[in-house]
């Protein structure tokens, strides 16, 4: 969907006629009351859900949505009740507007001249969407880690176009170890000699190493001690444990390189540079209580939806702590909200895989909304009783 | 006596319109009750994964906590009325968290399984552990860690500066205010800070 009208950005500075691509799954009921909006995270797309066909309408292998396991006919995100939308958001590199497209101020690619973009401006891009959808009130928001921090932002930019949010392995804001860990990532990128201060698409090359390096930091901060324990081990390449190592510095030795490698290898093909470092940057400024003393409590007393907020156990990098952060400034504003601990072993990971725990929470907060849709003698209220008036 | 019967006795105590916390909520079939027949408003805790499934399909706020770990999310005096139902034998730290319920609740209401229900002193008697329909586990497998009598907690209360409100036994389903150390199988007492 193309926008001319320009996109008024945060930081100041505005993006001119920008396009967003979106898919959605299923169908909007006659009142326009069943759309849920799934925000994305760090890699990830619009294609939340099914699969893309070829010219030949064949259904094409591993063209899975990211979130596929959870959304769909009969999943616990139900496309047969609810009417799905999945948006990209500007800056990333799956279609909509981003580094690589044209600027039209110079005719060149965008490259780092692309403007900041942060998560507010994000929800707002999407609010455009969805006014362009006929959509003046969602069901429900839901996001994952950087798309939970979206859900949870929607709940704040825009109280009466949101009846409920659900906020999956996120966080209030990002810890300093986060940051830092993010900062490693866009060091690797802009120190990569093929990064030109961002404008390598000019140079016909792209800072592969540097994406290599990003990707491999961010994999193991994904995973949990436990689970790297499981999947690798001190295993060997080529070899069985007991066996001589090779005595290189420098070649794959242990199957946990490989990993990351590949990792790193599969992700540079496919992602921008550019796009790294302004989605690594848009988590490191996502903090609503920011404009409050630090106090998120106070950020979140706008909020008129009600919650389902989602941890798990071995998440280092978006903590059950941080979790109960935000449980606990809705509690403190007597909002309604629910939280499920997951005691998954995934580490950050487990968000995008499938626990019977974890999924079915989300079915039966999902069914509960559905149910809300159906019974026409209870009309839609905030989570203070009131009713909601919709603003279009 | 079902936990149906327990429930609307217990539920004859919260004020309508009250803001309740239910610690070791399970199902939230209480909680779904107050909502419903007494418009209450609130959260429950709990800790089993498949009770908090069952209360998120009740449409019934749950918040999945280990109750070991204190009450810290929430302020002093933050709702009306705190509930600790069947929960307060199984914990470890009994005395920190009836002062967090009286911390975070005007008032608290609390029920456990009176150790000194006359069919648990007969087996005494007969010098074995009771193992009945209230306690029904035997000693060494039981998840009652925290066995007590109707008069302990009394005392326990007046250590912990709380006035005792109301209180009262009840076995099968019926309320018991004669005796009710000797003939209840449940201990309730309601409770606010002194």
């Amino acid at each position: 969907m193309h926008f001319e009208a320009p996109l008024p950005l945060q930081s100041g500075a505005v993006l001119k006629d920008y396009t967003l691509v979106y898919e959605t799954y299923g169908q909007l009921n006659a009142d326009r009351s069943n759309a849920v909006l799934v925000c994305h995270a760090l890699n990830a797309s619009h294609h939340v859900a099914g699969v893309h066909a070829d010219a030949q309408g064949h259904p094409l292998p591993k063209s899975e949505g990211w979130w596929d396991n959870l959304i769909g006919p009969g999943k616990p995100l139900d496309t047969k009740r609810f009417f799905v939308i999945g948006i990209n958001n500007p800056g990333s590199c799956f279609g909509s507007t981003g580094p690589m497209h044209t600027n039209p101020d110079t005719g060149q690619p965008y490259g780092a001249d692309f403007p900041v973009v942060t998560v507010e401006d994000w929800v707002n891009a999407q609010a455009r969407l969805l006014d362009q959808l006929g959509i003046s009130q969602l069901a429900a928001v839901l996001g994952g880690s950087l798309g939970g921090m979206q859900a949870l932002s929607w709940t704040l930019q825009h109280p009466q176009r949101v009846r409920h949010c659900v906020a999956v392995a996120t966080a209030p804001n990002l810890s300093a170890q986060n940051i830092a860990f993010n900062e490693v990532a866009r060091q690797a990128i802009v120190t990569d000699p093929d990064f030109h201060q961002g404008h390598f698409y000019a140079h016909g090359v792209v800072p592969r190493r540097g994406l290599r390096v990003a990707r491999m930091i961010g994999h193991i901060t994904y995973l949990s001690d436990d689970v790297m324990e499981e999947k690798f081990g001190r295993e060997l390449v080529g070899r069985t444990l007991g066996d001589a190592p090779n005595y290189s510095t420098q070649d794959i030795e242990f199957q946990v390189e490989s990993y990351l490698r590949y990792q790193g290898d599969k992700f540079s093909d496919y992602f921008d540079a550019n796009t790294y470092l302004l989605i690594t940057r848009a988590l490191d400024y996502f903090d609503p209580a920011r404009l409050h003393g630090g106090d998120l409590a106070a950020a979140m007393g706008k909020a008129l939806a009600k919650f389902l907020v989602i941890s798990f156990t071995t998440d280092w990098r978006f903590s059950p702590a941080r979790s109960r952060e935000i449980v606990k400034a809705l509690v403190d504003n007597r909002h309604d909200v629910s939280y499920a601990e997951i005691d998954a072993p995934h580490g950050h990971d487990a968000f995008l895989l499938d626990d019977p725990r974890y999924h079915g929470v989300v079915r039966a907060y999902f069914e509960r909304i559905a149910q809300e849709l159906q019974s026409a003698q209870s009309p839609l209220t905030t989570s203070q009783g009131q009713p909601l008036r919709v603003s279009v | 006596m079902s936990q149906h019967d327990v429930h609307d006795v217990i539920a004859q105590l919260v004020p309508p319109g009250s803001r309740v916390l239910d610690l070791g909520c399970g199902n939230g079939a209480l909680l779904a009750h107050l909502r419903d027949a007494r418009q209450c408003t609130g959260y429950g805790i709990e800790l089993d994964d498949a009770k908090v499934m069952q209360c998120v399909q009740r449409g019934v706020n749950v918040i999945q906590r280990n109750l070991e770990e204190g009450l810290s999310l929430f302020e002093d005096n933050s709702f009306d009325v705190v509930l600790q139902l069947d929960t307060l034998q199984h914990l470890r730290n009994t005395v920190d968290m009836l002062r967090e319920t009286a911390r975070v609740g005007k008032q608290g209401i609390v029920s456990f399984p009176n150790f000194a229900h006359w069919p648990h002193r007969l087996s005494v008697l007969r010098g074995r552990m009771p193992v009945t329909r209230s306690l029904p586990y035997q000693w060494y497998d039981t998840p009652n860690i925290r066995v007590a009598t109707f008069a302990d907690f009394e005392v326990l209360a007046e250590q912990n500066g709380l006035r005792i409100l109301d209180s009262f036994g009840v076995h099968e389903g019926e309320i018991v205010t004669r005796w009710p150390n000797l003939m209840a199988s449940k201990a309730v007492f309601k409770f606010e800070r002194r």
